[in-house]
């Protein structure tokens, strides 16, 4: 089993955070990971994205450019990447953040309104966290009792409070997924 | 089971520093390393094993703190990126002149210059041929993991002690940056003032009545006296290049052509290893961990195997020289790189290494 994953957004919506609670998810239930950023002169407001590689073997190169899941979460980060979803992969974007639809037909396409969940929580940090509820419904491969150890190790000591809000808004964003097409 | 951590190849330098009893640590902050520092700021070790951090005002400074440092036993280190290091050499070239053992992280990106933030190796032929004025050697280890990140903090001061000598760590934006699984090693204390007076029995640690002034400098007014020391060092590097070179394999038992690559380029290769064997290629991969020594052995062997090798860097070919060097003739040796801050793909690599090879 090897999935590589790549999720994408505007910074600050918890990119780099959401790719580090999968990736800790998954050490969590003893796979091998690797989580790569994008990073440079990056800043509030611009483009953040990660790529995240899951696998039960050794991972040998980090660097992918094909992926088998992309997370959308803006306009440009879906022209940029809708394109590098490998054939018969998914993609899960959240409408409220692209202006044209995906437009691929040979993969897997999933929508989740994660500021609608997050507005019903009532709290805009766990955005990134009904995002990753929608991934992890479309992708059963971690086990919701890895991913709440993998947020506990992930969130530092002092918003250890925030672990329940952030699970809430994992299990809300798996009701929530919406599969547009594909299988 | 030891706890696994996920973390950054830069934090893991941090955390590992800790841990593994060093003493001090001064620098100065430049992309991509600057997690180093932030790191062990963030950890407060001072409150803990009253390991110093400092922020000195810029690499110069920081890298006589080490020199300073090491001149009395102690475990003392820094991390920089390509310009920072750049501006050390002077530093590190008395400290190799006043064989003083530290360890020095370079957390590449591209250059000549300010150059970029993004990933590079083409400090190579800086870091393991000088970089400073003299004849003099680090010893340079290649990491390719977050793990050998932390590890490599251990083993590099267990080889400067060893043979009082710089050592440097040559990692890449990468290899800083990725985040990965990491086991934690049991914890090592720092060491005690006895344990430095017979580890380091050459350091500045107070003259006590009987004993001869011990003295730490790189100056040597008699020409005599620089050669001898000279041929002094010259055995030292012959003694570690027959007894620390390291380095890994993969698919080479069998392999009629192969990568040689360090560091972030070693798994990408790897990668494109896997490719070209699908595809029926019998393609293999040797990683150099110590980049000096160098592991020209075990090239020259694999140079009467294969049919060609090829050198793959994020620079414009600079390790190449010494796969050469090593290979000497016995089979063809080609190179391909990008540079800038961009990095190959696996397919991008096994395209190049096919066009190379004339195999379709």
């Amino acid at each position: 089993m090897k999935e590589e994953i790549i999720i994408a957004g505007f910074g600050g919506q918890g990119v780099l955070s959401m790719g580090k609670i999968l990736a800790y998810s998954a050490i969590m239930q003893d796979l091998e990971v690797t989580w790569m950023p994008s990073y440079g002169p990056e800043m509030r407001g611009g483009t953040a994205n990660v790529c995240v590689i899951i696998s039960d073997r050794k991972i040998s190169s980090p660097i992918i450019t094909t992926y088998d899941t992309a997370i959308i979460l803006n306009q440009q980060s879906l022209d940029k990447f809708e394109k590098s979803v490998k054939s018969g992969g998914l993609l899960i974007y959240d409408p409220s953040g692209i202006t044209r639809m995906p437009e691929r037909t040979d993969i897997t396409v999933c929508s989740i309104d994660a500021i609608e969940v997050a507005a019903e929580l009532g709290n805009a940090k766990v955005y990134n966290m009904a995002v990753l509820g929608a991934y992890l419904k479309t992708k059963p491969s971690l086990k919701m009792e890895n991913v709440v150890k993998g947020l506990e190790k992930s969130i530092p000591s002092r918003y250890k409070d925030l672990i329940e809000k952030n699970r809430e808004a994992i299990e809300k964003g798996m009701e929530r997924v919406k599969i547009l097409s594909g299988k | 089971m030891a706890e696994k951590i996920l973390m950054k190849g830069n934090e893991a330098i941090a955390v590992s520093a800790i841990r593994n009893g060093v003493d001090g640590y001064f620098g100065y902050p430049i992309t991509p390393q600057s997690e180093v520092m932030e790191t062990l700021m963030k950890e407060k070790p001072w409150e803990t094993t009253g390991m110093v951090v400092l922020q000195a005002e810029s690499e110069v400074s920081s890298i006589n703190m080490v020199y300073g440092g090491a001149s009395c036993g102690k475990k003392v280190m820094t991390s920089s990126s390509s310009p920072g290091i750049s501006l050390m050499c002077e530093g590190i070239s008395y400290i190799a002149g006043s064989e003083l053992p530290c360890v020095i992280v370079n957390v590449m990106r591209g250059g000549p210059g300010l150059g970029t933030i993004q990933p590079s190796q083409s400090d190579y032929t800086q870091c393991v041929k000088g970089g400073g004025h003299g004849d003099y050697h680090c010893m340079v280890l290649a990491p390719a993991s977050a793990q050998d990140m932390y590890d490599f903090v251990d083993w590099g001061f267990e080889l400067a002690f060893k043979y009082r000598n710089p050592v440097i760590v040559l990692a890449d934006g990468i290899i800083g940056q990725l985040m990965e699984k990491v086991e934690l090693r049991p914890v090592k204390p720092r060491r005690t003032e006895e344990e430095i007076l017979r580890v380091a029995p050459w350091a500045t640690t107070g003259k006590p009545a009987g004993r001869e002034r011990n003295i730490i400098t790189s100056l040597s007014l008699d020409s005599t006296t620089q050669e001898n020391f000279n041929k002094k060092l010259l055995a030292k590097y012959e003694s570690i290049k027959e007894n620390e070179v390291r380095f890994s394999e993969y698919m080479t038992d069998d392999a009629e052509y192969l990568f040689v690559a360090f560091g972030c380029s070693s798994r990408i290769c790897e990668a494109a290893t896997d490719i070209l064997r699908q595809e029926g290629i019998k393609a293999g991969l040797l990683r150099p961990i110590t980049l000096f020594p160098f592991p020209e052995k075990e090239i020259a062997r694999l140079a009467g195997q294969v049919k060609s090798i090829m050198s793959i860097e994020l620079n414009l070919g600079q390790m190449v020289e010494d796969v050469r060097l090593a290979a000497n003739g016995r089979c063809p040796v080609g190179f391909y790189g990008r540079q800038g801050g961009i990095v190959f793909t696996p397919e991008e690599i096994a395209g190049e290494f096919k066009k190379f090879n004339n195999l379709k």
